[in-house]
């Protein structure tokens, strides 16, 4: 330990900011700022005059702050259904995959698993070639899973690749000693399973719920393909139709009454819509991102730890 | 002793016939793969037939590599492929500047503004397609920072760049590694933090400046890593990400957006052409798997690293 800090006092004292320092910084931040600022500028222009964010005023901070773009999004209903739909996937897909993924890698990292390698190519290989989406479709639809909420929940459930890491995670952190241990004690597979390998692997499932979980968040294209109903619309699917589709989300009772004090005429109000339509693409984004966004800081350490294990080569 | 060995014996076949209970465990995972992952891939004899719904899979009358053919045939098939391949060429391209960007990362002395640069560049990654677009479609629009900066430059109004066909590649190509870029470095970061410390100071004690020590130690160092990566991409030359294409595709830029996967998804879900779009997606996979075959064995040739 002493040496190591020694170490670190000599590292200080030897490289002070050199050349190539100064550049990779000027870098560094260059890229931070063209990162980060289209997500500051979303946040910026939702709380800002729609006029002003339409004729673009808004450049570093909000001008004219106010919320009355998000008055039209909390009265457009379609954004709350889509959001409650979204809610119920994410759990539901979420304790479904955890449900096939964890037991499924328990039992892959076992060596004594019969016919392991069988079992291995038999995942594997649908890693490089599938069915493709039509034979998919068609499946669905002879089933008769077209339009429901549960096909919603199965597609995109089970990541072979997310299983492979966890493989990897017990393997690499669960000694087979500990296992052979309570064999003695005369544990069967299950209860080695609950009591030895799920305390010692929370970090791994933290990760596998939460990568599964904004997986089943941000999909949108199971949606739109296997259900036709509004009712059925996760958030996604609604945030497509306002922010691409251009669908009218604005309510111009609202409109009207947020301009009264200025007197309404129609063409007033029909450029106040443009406006306002324009406007509250920004608000849609940062209702739709604000979860993500929110917990982002908390769990980023388990989305790195995760995308770590992956990248360790067995 | 011949008793004890029957019965060691015994006890051994038990325990091994206990080793079958772990299928158990392994029963959801299967059965998910087979319904959803070979039960589709079953399907895919539709390719070769005229498949009726009504009909089903073995009433529907067999007609060979019709498909193929007619897709191969198709007068924008060569269109179709120039446009995927510019698109992904183009991404894999660009495959080194995630590695860059770790190379630098890893040269910041200051832990807390690494800790700040990492933060801030894997937080696109958890937008949304949807998100993500729509951040595309608004900057890139007529109000748009990019768009007004366009027509600045040209001395006009700002211009939308989604309609001007020949920005498409640009537009989704520089807008994933936006998304990607911080993300993708990860791995390579934490190759980087596994290359022993002793190694590059030595080489420091041998005079090496620090683009030396990069080039000589560093980039040896993660180059199982990049060669991993690089399989994996050029794996995916002939897919390039519909989901991203579908929402930025518009009339206006067809020309150069109209690739194999949305052609396929038209012609399959939205005319219901379901054999023909089967045969799309089949030629997509082979072609896919055998580049990717290709790219790795000169990958191992060349880096001695390999998928297989």
């Amino acid at each position: 330990m002493k040496d190591n800090k020694s170490n670190i006092k000599v590292k200080k004292k030897q490289y002070r900011l050199d050349t190539f320092d100064i550049v990779n910084y000027v870098i560094m931040i260059a890229i931070l700022i063209i990162i980060a600022y289209p997500i500051y500028f979303t946040i910026i222009a939702s709380f800002s005059e729609p006029s002003a964010v339409a004729t673009n005023k808004v450049s570093l901070w909000p001008v004219g702050f106010n919320l009355k773009a998000y008055e039209h999004v909390f009265r457009y209903k379609p954004i709350w259904t889509g959001y409650a739909n979204s809610i119920f996937y994410t759990t539901c897909g979420t304790l479904f995959s955890l449900f096939m993924t964890i037991p499924a890698a328990y039992a892959m990292s076992k060596k004594k698993l019969p016919l392991k390698g069988l079992a291995t190519l038999f995942f594997a290989f649908t890693m490089y070639f599938g069915g493709g989406t039509i034979p998919t479709y068609v499946q669905v639809r002879n089933m008769h899973l077209l339009d429901t909420r549960i096909i919603l929940v199965i597609m995109g459930a089970f990541g072979v690749y997310n299983m492979i890491m966890t493989r990897a995670y017990f393997s690499n952190n669960i000694s087979e000693s500990l296992y052979e241990a309570a064999e003695i004690d005369g544990s069967g597979e299950l209860r080695k399973f609950f009591a030895i390998a799920l305390p010692l692997s929370k970090p791994i499932i933290a990760v596998m719920t939460l990568y599964y979980a904004v997986g089943h968040w941000n999909s949108y294209f199971s949606a739109m393909l296997y259900t036709s109903s509004p009712e059925l619309k996760p958030l996604q699917l609604v945030l497509r139709d306002v922010l691409i589709l251009n669908q009218k989300a604005t309510d111009p009772a609202l409109l009207a009454d947020q301009m009264a004090n200025g007197g309404v005429d129609a063409v007033k109000l029909a450029v106040e819509q443009a406006n306002m339509a324009y406007a509250m693409k920004f608000s849609v984004v940062f209702i739709a991102s604000a979860p993500m966004l929110a917990m982002y800081p908390f769990v980023q350490k388990y989305f790195v730890k995760g995308a770590m294990i992956g990248s360790v080569k067995e | 002793m011949d008793v004890i060995t029957a019965k060691k014996k015994k006890r051994k076949s038990k325990r091994d016939r206990q080793y079958w209970k772990l299928y158990l465990f392994l029963l959801p995972a299967i059965a998910y793969v087979a319904t959803w992952s070979y039960g589709p891939m079953y399907g895919i004899i539709i390719a070769f037939q005229d498949y009726k719904i009504k009909k089903g899979y073995w009433g529907s009358d067999w007609v060979g590599l019709k498909h193929f053919i007619r897709f191969v045939t198709y007068p924008d098939f060569w269109e179709m492929i120039k446009n995927t391949l510019g698109i992904t060429l183009y991404s894999l391209a660009l495959f080194p500047i995630a590695i860059i960007f770790a190379l630098l990362l890893n040269e910041l002395k200051n832990v807390k503004f690494k800790k700040v640069v990492q933060m801030i560049t894997y937080m696109p990654h958890f937008l949304s397609t949807v998100v993500l677009c729509s951040l595309v479609v608004i900057f890139v629009g007529r109000e748009g920072l990019i768009g007004q900066f366009y027509g600045w430059i040209k001395g006009t109004e700002g211009e939308n760049l989604l309609s001007i066909g020949k920005f498409f590649p640009d537009i989704y190509v520089w807008s994933a590694t936006w998304a990607g870029l911080g993300w993708s470095s990860i791995i390579y970061v934490s190759a980087l933090s596994s290359i022993s410390p002793e190694l590059i100071e030595a080489a420091r004690i041998d005079g090496a400046g620090r683009l030396q020590v990069i080039r000589h130690v560093n980039i040896p160092g993660i180059l199982p890593t990049i060669s991993l990566s690089f399989i994996m991409a050029a794996g995916g030359l002939l897919s390039v990400g519909f989901e991203k294409i579908y929402l930025l595709q518009s009339p206006l830029n067809l020309d150069y957006s109209n690739v194999v996967a949305t052609y396929s998804y038209n012609i399959g879900i939205v005319s219901g052409q379901y054999s023909y779009s089967t045969a799309i997606g089949l030629f997509q996979n082979v072609v896919n798997i055998l580049i990717m075959l290709l790219v790795n064995k000169i990958t191992k040739k060349l880096s001695g690293t390999g998928m297989f």
